[in-house]
């Protein structure tokens, strides 16, 4: 329990500062940079490697450059739509975040099956 | 393009916003956590690259393009949607450096120490997100004219 804690706390405080360094920053796609910032990573791995090690880690990490292709395509695609169509940002980027998911969980399942 | 780093824009920040952002990044790391314990260390890693920030922020920037605009007497609802392209825009290249960190960690944390790895990573993540930044704003890219939303515009 003690570890989730830890992870909550720890990671609502990274994430807040990467969303406020985002704020901060100009132009609007600079600070978008700031959007896709390894905030999760950086909160988590360290407690990951303390419990589990680092192999796991590295294995976590693993999966992690295939849901950052994930997000490409969710970002592209939320862009995409904000740009060209009438809809509020908030119905595009929840409407749109099964995109990454599915993107993220295809590659995992496609490149498993490889091995 | 120069870029600028506002500190003012921090009092622009309602609190509700900055108890959404903690909430939100604590119950994804959380979440992140519980996935790799409930399906294994390959399926939770997914989640060390959730778009945690990027919604939200997405949604302020919006909200916040729209009222600047509304005090000038002006209806900003399209811009605001436009900036929010434009910071999805600048997530999806910043996505680019994400994977560069993700490599790093995985090519590294069994052989070095953590510290120097998320150093390291962390530089590649900026270096990398930053260079596919500049090459998309030079001029092997640059648009002339109008934007694709078809009005002129320069998002703050």
């Amino acid at each position: 329990m003690t570890e989730y804690i830890i992870r909550f706390l720890v990671g609502g405080a990274v994430v807040s500062f990467f969303a406020v360094l985002a704020e901060m920053l100009r132009p609007k796609s600079f600070a978008g940079l700031f959007s896709a910032a390894p905030s999760i990573a950086l909160a988590t791995i360290g407690i990951t490697i303390a419990r589990h090690g680092a192999a796991y880690a590295a294995i976590e990490s693993r999966s992690m450059i295939l849901a950052a292709v994930g997000f490409l395509v969710y970002a592209s695609a939320c862009s995409w739509v904000l740009m060209r169509r009438k809809v509020r940002a908030l119905t595009v980027t929840t409407v749109l975040l099964p995109v990454w998911f599915g993107v993220s969980i295809g590659l995992l399942w496609i490149l498993g099956a490889a091995r | 393009m120069m870029v600028q780093c506002k500190i003012s824009a921090i009092k622009g920040i309602q609190l509700h916003e900055w108890i959404t952002r903690f909430l939100f990044g604590g119950a994804v790391c959380v979440l992140a956590g519980l996935m790799a314990k409930w399906f294994g260390a390959e399926f939770g890693g997914l989640f060390l690259a959730f778009p945690a920030i990027f919604p939200a922020g997405a949604c302020l920037v919006e909200a916040h393009e729209r009222k600047h605009k509304a005090r000038a007497g002006f209806d900003g609802t399209q811009r605001g949607r436009t900036v929010a392209g434009v910071d999805a825009a600048g997530a999806a290249m910043g996505c680019v450096g994400l994977a560069g960190f993700a490599l790093v960690c995985w090519l590294c944390l069994r052989h070095w120490s953590a510290a120097v790895v998320f150093a390291l990573a962390t530089a590649v993540w900026f270096a990398v997100s930053l260079a596919v930044w500049r090459l998309r704003k030079s001029r092997l890219f640059r648009r002339r004219g109008r934007n694709a939303a078809g009005h002129a515009f320069r998002p703050s």
